[in-house]
């Protein structure tokens, strides 16, 4: 199989370019990035048909391998529509992103954040026992125990952990 | 005419059915029956091919008379239409779910409209994904299910929605792009893109260039399957997503992944050379996911790790590559689609109840709501590999096949499984112990429907007490019905399944049997595509 150097160069800079700018943190330029990267991939699939040939028009006097490969051109006018609706879609949540928060960066995940700085110490499987666990209140404190009837919302202790 | 050449309908039909629920976007009862009417009779389709494949093993059918392999093929053997049955009932599940939640709400949780359509089309792409016969039409299936999957994770367009929508959207197109390449690749190096012309001509190519092709797919399946070090985009994203799309993306997507890297290994790169690199994955799969799901008090992030741990389950499976590991991998697949689905259902209905999915805001469920705590504990047993449930007996055939293999990856393999089997129940006793069995007195901030009673003190049934505080999941709304039949029934209908697994284990497993002997066989497969005498 032939390669046409052309191609492989051009491919190659779409990808370094492609990779560079996917490693920004501007969403804008994530999507430049994936743009170059898709485009770099479509050239890859255009010189894995090998050389250019005649139109793949069948004709009784042209011998098979004067044509050139259809198949990774069908191929290649798939992946453009997929990449073509993946950008747009991608447009449309930067957008709404910018419209959110007018911030067009990848943004933090703050429930990660808290996990990640949340010390060992997990207050209901370390802390103290409270004095009085069971439900079973004796009979005379029935009357006030906590969370005991009638209450619409039940106001809550000062602090809960506090033996009762 | 053979119930085989109908297989194409089991993707055209859901997209049909999009197309229609997408034309009576105003009229949402039409619509409503539209899209659940398509799925079921799509189910029925496929039930009959899982029962010709059980009977019959692969057949093929060639889309236009296109012959391979240069044609659209769609192959259905026992694997695909098992993982076709799973998937359709899990989907209709959801759905009749999601459109219980749209009733119960009056659709005030964003535009419920276009979900129809979008998750039909998730369906199809997942039904494509699952019966194709080759690379590039495998490719297409994932770009179908993935793009509706990004509708679907920003639906109503909230900042956390959008924010987890970013990084999913870029990794999953990043990882379709890799995939694109190594099709690239693979056609440069044979000239075919067909999966069972591939399983002829790669195995004539050298070595080296084989293990490039096979890690390049096994990388770019392993972002979509979320085995680590890949599924680090997985827990931050999913729970963002309103509980049924969570749900149905835990059950499915993640599994077509793993699909994939089951068709890879087996089908495309045979033998044994970096069975011990997956096993390598496999265990830290499972350890890091579970380490990671201990140290979270949301229950769907919790719920999202023990999701990339189990996967490892499967890979492990995988690599152990006999009849017995295959087969048990199989089924655990089938079993996890089914199990974790519910649980994330279940989450979304903990999460209505309670007013929050917070382990630190919920408590008292179990006296609440009774019928929620059964409705949590069946599953989360059964992920946890209780007997006598299907997950036990996913678990016990993989450490089985693990034990008869015996090399010493295999033995740390297996500890590392029966490790994570732990560590899973203490997850979900975690959640137990605080969302059901403490008073919601006792909880650091217990959100204030669990407090709420109605005036002779019993517990409310509608958020009515709670709607006038300012903050909390149902300020400002009108009143709604916390637990409604809608919601709850289809959760229980998939539990059902869950414990169907299991008592249908013997002809389940009967069937993986069969599938795991043919993918390993190989024969069967390609000559269904090539024709008899084809396989080398």
């Amino acid at each position: 199989m032939s390669v046409n150097i052309t191609l492989l160069v051009v491919m190659a800079a779409l990808f370094a370019a492609g990779i560079y700018l996917l490693l920004e943190r501007s969403l804008t330029r994530v999507l430049l990035g994936l743009i170059l990267l898709a485009n770099g991939a479509n050239i890859l699939l255009l010189s894995t048909g090998g050389r250019a040939g005649v139109a793949p028009l069948y004709s009784e006097d042209i011998p098979a391998g004067d044509y050139s490969d259809p198949l990774p051109q069908a191929l290649i006018l798939t992946s453009i529509v997929i990449s073509f609706a993946v950008t747009s879609f991608m447009l449309g949540i930067i957008y709404r992103s910018w419209v959110l928060g007018r911030r067009d960066e990848v943004q933090d995940d703050m429930e990660d954040r808290r996990v990640a700085s949340q010390g060992s110490f997990d207050a209901e499987d370390d802390g103290d026992v409270p004095e009085e666990t069971t439900e079973f209140t004796p009979l005379e404190e029935a009357e006030e125990a906590p969370g005991s009837q009638n209450a619409g919302i039940i106001d809550l202790p000062a602090d809960p952990k506090e033996p009762r | 005419m053979n119930i085989v050449s109908l297989a194409p309908l089991a993707v055209v039909l859901p997209f049909l059915g999009a197309a229609l629920a997408f034309l009576l976007i105003r009229h949402s009862r039409s619509q409503r029956m539209v899209s659940i009417s398509t799925l079921c009779i799509t189910l029925v389709l496929e039930l009959f091919l899982l029962q010709n494949a059980a009977e019959n093993g692969a057949t093929a059918v060639f889309i236009g008379d296109w012959m391979p392999p240069f044609g659209i093929t769609l192959v259905v053997d026992q694997f695909s239409a098992l993982m076709l049955v799973i998937s359709t009932t899990v989907s209709l599940a959801v759905l009749v779910y999601a459109t219980g939640q749209g009733i119960a709400d009056n659709d005030e949780d964003g535009p419920i409209s276009i979900f129809h359509p979008t998750y039909l089309i998730l369906v199809g792409g997942v039904s494509n994904a699952f019966m194709s016969g080759d690379l590039f039409n495998l490719y297409v299936g994932f770009e179908i299910l993935l793009t509706a999957s990004y509708v679907l994770m920003t639906l109503g367009g909230t900042t956390q929605r959008i924010r987890a929508g970013v990084t999913y959207v870029v990794v999953s197109v990043v990882s379709s792009l890799l995939f694109l390449i190594a099709i690239g690749m693979i056609y440069a190096a044979t000239g075919t893109i067909n999966l069972a012309d591939l399983a002829v001509k790669l195995g004539e190519l050298d070595g080296s260039t084989q293990m490039m092709l096979h890690l390049m797919l096994l990388v770019a399946f392993g972002i979509k399957a979320a085995v680590f070090p890949l599924s680090f985009w997985l827990p931050d994203s999913y729970p963002t997503a309103p509980a049924p799309v969570t749900a149905v993306f835990a059950g499915l997507l993640t599994k077509v992944g793993v699909y994939a890297m089951v068709r890879t290994e087996t089908l495309l790169f045979p033998g044994d050379r970096i069975n011990t690199l997956l096993m390598v994955v496999a265990v830290l799969t499972m350890l890091v996911g579970i380490l990671g799901a201990l140290a979270q008090s949301d229950i769907k992030r919790m719920l999202s790790f023990t999701l990339v741990s189990h996967i490892g389950f499967m890979v492990f499976g995988l690599a152990i590559s006999t009849v017995v590991g295959l087969s048990a991998a199989i089924f655990y697949v089938a079993h996890h689609i089914t199990v974790q689905t519910s649980l994330f259902l279940v989450t979304g209905l903990i999460e209505r109840r309670g007013g929050t999915a917070n382990m630190d805001r919920l408590g008292g469920l179990a006296k609440l709501s009774p019928i929620l705590a059964v409705l949590f504990f069946i599953p989360a047993m059964n992920l946890a590999g209780i007997p006598p449930f299907s997950g036990f007996l996913g678990k016990l055939g993989i450490l089985q096949a693990g034990v008869e293999l015996g090399t010493p990856m295999a033995y740390i393999a297996v500890a590392a499984s029966v490790l994570t089997s732990l560590l899973t129940l203490l997850a979900i006793a975690r959640v137990w112990n605080r969302a059901f069995w403490r008073r919601p007195e006792d909880a650091l901030h217990p959100d204030p429907i669990l407090l709420a009673t109605k005036a002779d003190g019993s517990a409310v049934r509608t958020s009515r007490r709670v709607n006038a505080e300012p903050t909390g999941r149902f300020a400002g709304r009108k009143p709604v019905n916390l637990l409604p039949r809608a919601m709850v029934g289809p959760t229980m209908g998939l539990l059902g399944v869950g414990v169907l697994l299991t008592v249908l284990a013997g002809p389940l497993f009967e069937i993986s049997d069969n599938a795991a002997r043919n993918m390993l066989e190989r024969t069967d497969y390609i000559e269904a595509v090539l024709g008899e005498g084809s396989a080398p």
